[in-house]
């Protein structure tokens, strides 16, 4: 699809959009240990009103957010229904007599969990994904690893290899495409038969589609050298990164959440996790 | 006796998402069948889509396409209809008979695409085999023709397309652009479509390559008398080797008509930013300076013969 950005990043212009991609790499690391902060339900409800809150000011439809949850729907039921079925606690609801026990402390903690799972995705996917294209996220690594430079660990490579290769996925999704429908107006038939059938009818789409790739790849690497490309030694960026004072009043207001969570756990009230 | 018909159709690519793009808007429109219509447009009006909605590799997202006054993307209701009275089909039950409904469905649009023969943009890259002659018989095959009927119509395909028999034994990879493209052209000329829609076939390639294709073109549709469409750039190419013309702008059919019908609007031609061939824009000016030659010439081969008629009625003037 054309001019369709690789992954889920959402074009808008909002706060956190602008934020610096690695200032948002390591809000999203802390937002993260904030989920895993919360233990009781004064602490769940803030985390859930700050979720509501980064959703209304990345201006991303709720509808695309809620969406994101859906690959790791079965893990979410499988942990709560776990969760339910297995926690012993003291308030028992079910009848004495049934051989199912299920606790309210057991609830609690399906309860608990699920939002642990669910906000936890779409903490980083608002940081991430959705508000950071993916070309910015590998530059915003490249920055923050580079200080394994000293260990020789070739960070600029992984880096230009990581832009590579997402510069060339939707290049290529539009070309198995085009390939697939030129086979296809050739009588190609790729849904039926037996499955070594329909192995085999990949080959007329596999060939051209490498060919193309390796062509791409030697044309590239032709063009970096024509450019006197030879590594990160040295180079400096077209797009050099500013941390600007909004970046850092943002990080702060992430750690402010945090320790705010610590004193709920302390002062909070309602069920608390063992 | 039209050959394929386009009835309001209209084309939307990613529909419900931040990229929609209307490609085609309300495009009605007719194609003669045994002529060559060419296809012409700006970059993004819309010619490409077109094409591909001929052979049914995409449907419209409204409107209908007609092969032969049938609709070829009958819905599978229309279809089960169909069917259902057919005396094959009756005494099925209702499951079985959806059943036999989708592999139809699934036949009818492979054959199709040999009714259809489509060679896209830049075809190069849709070459795969290890022979150019096994690549050539990729259609054919499909068909499920026998080995006899295929070598018949590999050779025939190269003949047309100006392969050489040394060629055919080479690898597709070793060849040059022209030469895969005509490739590419052969491995769908080789399924002997009723209608061949060929999509820029002379993109890229240098002048020698251009009129080798459009010769090739030309002399299939003679020999054969196919409805051949041509999306091309190139209003000399056009004026030289088309019956028909089409005009595409953004999206919208802007004029249908013989080649000289268009032309002859060329003030609405040069407003959507096309270009009437370089010979009639010299004709148009001699015709300033006050040579007395007709203005509806295309090629260059017409402008010789009438410079020289001209040119000696003055002579005679003055003798
Ligand atoms: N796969 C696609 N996804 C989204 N938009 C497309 C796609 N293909 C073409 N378009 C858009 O549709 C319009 C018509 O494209 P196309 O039919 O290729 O034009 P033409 O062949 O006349 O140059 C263009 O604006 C183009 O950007
Ligand atoms: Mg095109």
């Amino acid at each position: 699809m054309k001019g369709v950005a690789f992954g889920q990043y959402y074009a808008a212009e909002s706060p956190i959009h602008r934020l610096d991609p690695r200032a948002k790499v390591i809000m999203a690391i802390l937002y993260i240990v904030c989920t895993f902060l919360c233990k009781n339900l004064a602490g769940f409800i803030a985390l859930v009103a700050s979720a509501l809150l980064l959703t209304l000011f990345s201006k991303i439809p709720l509808r695309l957010i809620l969406r994101s949850l859906r690959p790791i729907l079965v893990i979410i039921i499988f942990t709560s229904i776990i969760n339910v079925f297995m926690t012993r606690g003291e308030v028992l609801l079910t009848p004495e007599s049934w051989k199912i026990k299920i606790y309210a402390e057991g609830l609690w903690n399906a309860l608990f969990m699920i939002l642990r799972i669910s906000i936890l995705i779409i903490g980083t996917g608002i940081f991430l994904t959705y508000t950071t294209t993916p070309i910015a996220l590998t530059d915003a690594l490249e920055y923050l690893l580079s200080p394994l430079k000293v260990f020789k660990a070739p960070v600029h490579d992984f880096a230009m290899m990581m832009t590579i290769a997402l510069r060339f996925i939707p290049t290529l999704t539009e070309e198995t495409e085009k390939i697939m429908n030129a086979q296809k107006a050739r009588g190609a038939d790729f849904t039926t038969g037996s499955l070594i059938k329909r192995a085999k009818a990949l080959i007329p789409i596999l060939i051209p589609l490498f060919v193309s790739a390796f062509n791409r790849a030697f044309d590239l690497a032709s063009a970096m050298e024509c450019r006197c490309y030879h590594g990160g030694k040295g180079r400096t960026r077209l797009n050099v990164l500013h941390y600007r004072a909004v970046d850092f009043v943002a990080m702060m207001l992430v750690v402010a959440f945090g320790v705010g969570l610590f004193f709920l756990n302390r002062y909070g009230f309602g069920y608390t996790l063992s | 006796m039209n050959k394929i018909e386009l009835e309001h159709v209209s084309y939307v690519y990613g529909p419900g998402t931040p990229f929609e793009k209307k490609a085609l808007d309300d495009v009605t429109l007719g194609i003669r069948a045994g002529c060559i219509t060419g296809v012409i447009g700006h970059t993004g009006s819309g010619k490409s889509t077109m094409m591909q909605l001929l052979n049914g590799l995409s449907a419209p997202t409204d409107g209908r396409v007609l092969l032969d006054g049938y609709d070829i993307n009958g819905t599978p209701e229309q279809l089960f209809d169909q069917l259902r009275d057919l005396p094959e089909f009756r005494g099925l039950s209702r499951r079985a008979l959806k059943k036999a409904v989708k592999a139809e469905i699934i036949k009818r649009r492979r054959a199709l695409c040999f009714r259809v023969g489509l060679v896209m943009q830049y075809p190069e890259y849709q070459l795969f085999e290890e022979s150019v002659s096994r690549d050539i018989a990729f259609g054919p095959q499909n068909m499920g023709l026998d080995e006899e009927e295929i070598k018949a119509r590999v050779l025939e395909a190269a003949k047309f397309t100006g392969i050489s028999p040394e060629l055919l034994e080479k690898s597709p990879f070793d060849l040059s652009g022209g030469q895969k493209r005509r490739v590419a052209l052969a491995g769908v000329i080789a399924m002997r479509p009723e209608v061949l829609v060929l999509d820029e076939p002379a993109a890229g390639l240098d002048p020698q390559g251009r009129d080798f294709i459009f010769e090739g073109i030309s002399r299939y549709q003679k020999e054969t008398g196919t409805t051949v469409l041509i999306v091309s750039h190139s209003m000399e190419d056009m004026a030289r080797y088309c019956d028909d013309m089409i005009v595409m702008a953004n999206g919208r059919l802007l004029m249908q008509g013989g080649c000289k019908e268009v032309f002859a609007r060329i003030s609405e031609l040069s407003k959507v930013g096309l270009d009437i061939p370089q010979i009639t824009q010299l004709i148009a000016l001699l015709r300033e300076r006050g040579l007395e030659i007709p203005a509806d010439i295309y090629t260059v081969e017409d402008a010789v013969a009438a410079v020289r008629r001209a040119l000696e009625g003055r002579k005679e003037e003055r003798a």
